[in-house]
């Protein structure tokens, strides 16, 4: 029998594989292939005089070295600008290989194809590259300045400004009996995948087809942009995404300079060439994310309600802007929350910096949307001397009012209108979950120990399963087996459970006869990719609907041989039968023989699909005019726009008050993704999600000194937390389910991170009793915001509320 | 992230490493458990024509306890040595240091000598061997010699070993009786190399009155630095003893200097408020064991 599977909380099906060591990463394939070794660029801003490769040509393995030089065509042509946007002034794109000028450290500049890596790495050393350095700029205050600019052609550093208005802003600020301007700062971190990325072409001359594995999260993205790059037809490359060790949206630009520089090398050296990322790499050629300065300023009444908010952001994109404006477009608009905010306006700068480039990394600009609502709202709080909770509810969007349109475009293009979500809900879930009213006298409590303990809440809502669309196809074997395909690529996230969980009841057949396939251009071209927490919506729905179809045709055919009213039929644990009349049925498997007429009997089985093989209806072709041959079903699934998920985190941190550590001793998270299809891996997903959230808001950053080198490219000093800084996760859920898809789902990928920096900053805060307007937060910089409290440098929090007590002088005891 | 080409050797006796490391010089680097050389050499940081792995090497994973401390050998792991009973009994102070260096999985390979001649300012066994005023025995072709640890860390990563020269053992001296120790640092992550850490010994008379308190600090000198800081406290009892003037003697003495993690004033800071803790968790120490091993008053040396 099939139980219900859809909402069950299975263990991941891909695990046994994966943690048994039978899992073909990247770097698993190829075992013959020529290695690649990029020569970077040392430098964060110059302009290359020379190369010379001449002390590497005696090297024993070398194979070949390219420069620019080398490269024709598209070839010789920028990367493409992924995501146009009419806010972009000027779109800057890296070439595959540095033409003239470099713009940031890592960038590549020749490739080496050799024997094997060691041998390439050892060429790399060998290439002789002369620059004339250029004026580094570092950070969002140099590129505003423009003292130099970062690209020819350009009079300052500025690539897109975009403004958004929903009524008039800084007239209802100037109105209201209260106003509150904040300066906000989040910096750089990245999604530092366990695997890094990478990249395996094959070259086939006979059948001039390019077979190429890579690391990313999307194959046909790849694909596409791979056959432009090279004057392919599309139907000449085939993109295949092995396993995936994590992707965190850093997978998701492409083509990345060494997925089109692999391919191109494999066919003019007509043989297989592989890349396989390093660490190092990873941190100074890959992408970044996060940093941004805000201006809010705000208005809003006795109660903290908001009257009107005017929020200007400074988003450093690094050198290059291949994904356009995603990033800061997201802040802008997700900035809003789960909130009313009155008349609102908000513009940014996107602004070009001789640093990696920012793309979208987990969360994609929510994470700084979120600091800069959450921020405002805890400031607003301690302006009225009111609890954080309360100034948050009068703000809330109420139930009744869904769907709410924001009356602003999101990063999809369409409009930002919320399709449902009960906020009011959430927020009571979370302060009971927490013990929000009982915290005050858990301070106390504390406080007699001399402990310092503070407790902060953020709330967020995330557009999640954008379009256009995904695709799904499911067949049935004649073996009875279940095959299911979608476009999209897995990174981990447990797409091929919760597909098969959809599959299974949508069809009626048991989950371990459903195998799913991702990300391979060969099962299903058309596709689009996994990001914005659209793996579930998207392709959930569509091999939801593409199983309904099937389910539709099974139910025909084997009508047809029962001489059964098709809705008269059921599915159950992979038989077709009329239904409460369990002995009469059949099997899918022998529904997929009858499916696919046939002339010639391969097996036993196939005689039943010949033409002397049973009674036919000879007033019908064996395959009627709107049918196919085959029990299989293919459907696509495309949303009319986003739909928004929700959640709201608290956390209780306790602050050492002579060492100025920080430690959580407790992290809340209510959590609303819709109807769960596995609470399992939401639940994972989440303990993820909260894992980066707190290490972007304690531990990582990415530190470039004014020369724009980044001193903590490895993880001995980039601080990515271990399981033992991260805290356990008290999670709550609500389901709301969303009236856009067939399932009734939103997205969870991503959401565990949003609120991170927002909710340990207020938690920070409240312990220590003065504003924390920058994240991240370490031990060293609480200690000096400290000494800066103390001398009178930083004001309290709040006027009325008794000071915390002031930090204890070193050595002093306890 | 692949190292270089290099030639391996892999001698098996002590007189075989010698004359292989005597013929490579300056151009060899001995490999013990790799935890930091590898990493270096991966990152290219480092880039040694000849590797001379002592790991077949017989001989040198002793643990030897006797009345004037521990002696271990080069290819003692610092997990085997955090787990051998009888080392703790006699020098607490490695058990309590061994803990907080890097990961379990580090220690099972990484060796506690290995440590000390990597010379890191920042790791924990050098600092130990500098408090307790242990030693180095060094062979190399020009013979044996024994070198004390305030002549041995000469600089970050840097010691008075000749290329030549292997360390083969080093010796941790058992502290005066009536001494505690303690150990305790802040480190961003659990494991990392501490911002700051201090090691320390509080030594008690049979009045349980402090007659000798000394610190030893990693990460905020280039060299493990040790600092008497008797005069502070001398004379009292641990709860009576002012040791935040201790915590002041320290900052005072000590120069920090800022990186990416830690402004050089918070690691000053960190230095005395970890003095303060160290020496008060060393003196308690002291007194659970005058509690547990009371010694008659004005009785002489138990070694
Ligand atoms: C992630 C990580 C975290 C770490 N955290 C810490 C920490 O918190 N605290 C800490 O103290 N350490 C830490 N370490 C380092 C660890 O303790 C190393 O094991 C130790 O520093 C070196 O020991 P090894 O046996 O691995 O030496 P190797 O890496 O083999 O050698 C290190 C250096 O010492 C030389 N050498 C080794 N043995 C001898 C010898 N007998 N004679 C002469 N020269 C010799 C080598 O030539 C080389 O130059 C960490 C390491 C890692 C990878």
């Amino acid at each position: 029998m099939t139980g219900k599977m859809f909402g069950a909380p299975i263990p991941r099906t891909e695990d046994e594989r994966l943690v048994a060591g039978r899992g073909r990463y990247l770097d698993d394939l190829g075992a013959g292939a020529y290695a690649a070794a990029f020569v970077r660029s040392p430098h964060a801003h110059a302009r290359i005089l020379d190369i010379d490769v001449g002390d590497a040509l005696d090297v024993d393995g070398l194979v070949a070295v390219y420069t620019h030089d080398d490269l024709r065509g598209p070839m010789a042509e920028p990367l493409p600008l992924l995501i146009p946007h009419p806010a972009i002034r000027d779109g800057r794109t890296p070439h595959a290989l540095a033409a003239e000028y470099v713009h940031h450290v890592g960038e590549p500049v020749a490739m080496v194809v050799a024997r094997d890596r060691y041998v390439a790495e050892d060429i790399v050393e060998r290439v002789r590259v002369d620059y004339e350095v250029l004026p580094a700029v570092v950070g969002v205050a140099a590129a505003r300045r423009a003292d130099h600019v970062v690209h020819p052609g350009m009079s300052d550093n500025v690539a897109a400004r975009l403004l958004q208005e929903v009524g008039d802003a800084p007239a209802a600020i100037a109105a209201a009996p209260h106003t509150l301007e904040l300066d906000l700062e989040i910096e750089r971190s990245a999604s530092t995948p366990m695997e890094g990325r990478g990249v395996y072409a094959r070259w086939d001359a006979a059948d001039a087809m390019l077979r190429m594995y890579s690391s990313t999260q999307t194959a046909s993205g790849v694909r596409a942009a791979v056959a432009a790059k090279l004057e392919l037809q599309l139907g000449q490359v085939e993109v295949v995404v092995p396993d995936v060790g994590g992707g965190f949206g850093v997978k998701i630009v492409h083509p990345w300079p060494e997925e089109v520089m692999v391919p191109w090398a494999a066919r003019l050296l007509g043989h297989d060439v592989k890349w396989t990322e390093d660490r190092r790499e990873h941190f100074v050629a890959a992408a970044h994310e996060r940093e941004q300065l805000q201006r809010v300023r705000v208005g809003f009444d006795d109660e903290g309600r908001l009257l009107g908010l005017d929020v200007r952001i400074w988003h450093d994109n690094g050198a290059y802007l291949p994904y356009g404006v995603i990033v800061p477009l997201v802040t802008s608009t997700q900035l809003l929350g789960p909130y009313r905010p009155g008349a609102y306006r908000v513009e940014f700068d996107s602004l070009y910096t001789t640093t990696v480039i920012v793309t979208p990394y987990r969360g994609a600009g929510r994470p700084q949307g979120v600091f800069a609502m959450e921020r405002t709202m805890d400031a607003i709080a301690a302006r009225l001397g009111l609890d954080r909770a309360r100034v948050r509810s009068v703000n809330l969007i109420q139930p009744d009012e869904m769907p709410y349109d924001q009356g602003l475009v999101f990063q999809d293009g369409r409009p930002l209108i919320y399709d449902s979500g009960d906020y009011p809900a959430a927020l009571a879930a979370l302060l009971d979950l927490v013990g929000w009213d009982d915290f005050p006298a858990q301070r106390e409590r504390a406080r007699a120990e001399g402990r310092r303990i503070g407790i902060g809440l953020a709330c967020y809502v995330e557009g999640t399963g954008p379009g256009p669309y995904e695709g799904g196809h499911v067949q049935v074997e004649t073996s009875g087996r279940v095959r299911v395909a979608t476009g999209l690529t897995s990174q981990g996230q447990g797409h091929q459970t919760i597909l098969a969980q959809i599959v299974a009841d949508e069809l009626g057949v048991p989950i371990s006869d459903i195998s799913v396939t991702t990300g391979d251009t060969r099962r299903m071209p058309y596709s689009v990719g996994t990001y914005a927490s659209r793996g579930a919506v998207m392709s959930g729905s569509a091999v939801a609907l593409a199983a309904r179809r099937l389910r539709d045709k099974a139910l025909r055919i084997a009508g047809d041989a029962l001489e059964a009213d098709p809705d008269d039929l059921e599915i159950v644990g992979g038989r077709v039968r009329v239904k409460g009349s369990p002995a009469s049925g059949m099997d899918l498997g022998t529904v997929a023989v009858l499916a696919n007429p046939l002339r010639y009997a391969f097996d036993e089985a196939s005689r039943a699909a010949t033409q002397f093989g049973g009674p036919a209806d000879f007033d019908r072709p064996p395959v009627a005019p709107d049918d196919a041959p085959g029990l299989e079903g293919t459907d696509f699934y495309s949303p009319l726009r986003c739909t928004f998920a929700s959640g709201m985190h608290a956390a209780i941190v306790e602050t050492d008050p002579e060492t100025a550590e920080i430690r959580i001793l407790r992290y809340c998270v209510v959590h609303d993704c819709g109807r769960l299809v596995n609470p399992l891996i939401v639940e994972g997903q989440i303990h993820g999600g909260v894992a980066q959230g707190v290490a972007g808001a304690l531990y990582e950053r990415m530190a470039y000194d004014s020369d724009g080198q980044l001193l903590n490219a490895s993880f001995m000093d980039f601080l990515m937390p271990y399981a033992s800084e991260v805290p356990a996760v008290e999670i709550d859920h609500l389901e709301t389910p969303s009236p856009l898809n067939p399932l009734g789902i939103k997205g969870a990928g991503e959401a565990g991170v949003i609120p991170g920096a927002a909710v340990l900053a207020a938690a920070v805060e409240d312990a220590e009793g003065f504003p924390i307007t920058r994240m991240p937060i370490s031990p060293s910089e609480l200690f000096h915001l400290r000494r800066r409290f103390a001398s009178g440098e930083i004001p309290p929090l709040r006027a009325r509320r008794p000071a915390a007590p002031a930090p204890r002088p070193s050595g002093q005891e306890s | 992230m692949k190292p270089p080409a290099f030639r391996y050797h892999a001698p098996a006796s002590l007189a075989e490493t010698l004359a292989t490391l005597a013929e490579v010089g300056a151009r060899g680097k001995v490999l013990a458990g790799g935890q930091s050389l590898v990493p270096l050499m991966n990152m290219r940081l480092a880039a040694p024509e000849h590797i001379v792995d002592i790991n077949g090497v017989a001989g040198l994973d002793d643990v030897t306890v006797d009345a004037g401390g521990v002696r271990i050998g080069a290819l003692v792991r610092h997990a085997r040595l955090e787990a051998d009973a009888e080392a703790a009994a006699a020098v607490p102070l490695l058990r309590q240091g061994l803990r907080l260096v890097a990961h379990p999985v580090i220690r099972n390979r990484g060796t506690t000598v290995g440590s000390i001649a990597h010379a890191d300012p920042s790791a924990e066994m050098p600092a130990a061997l500098a408090l307790l005023g242990g030693s180095v025995e060094a062979a190399g072709a020009a013979g044996r010699r024994t070198v004390p640890a305030a002549e041995f860390f000469t600089g970050p990563m840097e010691s008075c070993l000749r290329p030549d020269e292997l360390a083969v053992s080093a010796h941790f001296p058992r502290p005066e009786p009536g001494t505690g120790s303690a150990f305790t640092e802040v480190a961003r992550r659990h494991g990392d190399y501490a911002l700051c850490g201090v090691a320390a010994l509080v030594t008690l008379d049979a009045d349980l009155r402090i007659t000798a308190a000394r610190a030893g600090y990693l990460s905020v000198s280039p060299t493990p630095a040790v600092l008497d800081l008797t005069d502070a406290v001398a004379g009292r009892t641990p709860d009576t003893a002012d040791l935040a003037a201790a915590g002041r003697l320290a900052v005072g003495r000590l120069e920090p200097e800022d990186d990416i993690h830690a402004t050089a004033e918070y690691r000053a800071h960190l230095a005395g408020v970890l003095t303060v803790r160290a020496l008060r968790a060393a003196a308690e120490d002291a007194l659970a064991r005058a509690t547990r091993d009371p010694r008659p008053a004005g009785s002489g040396s138990g070694r």
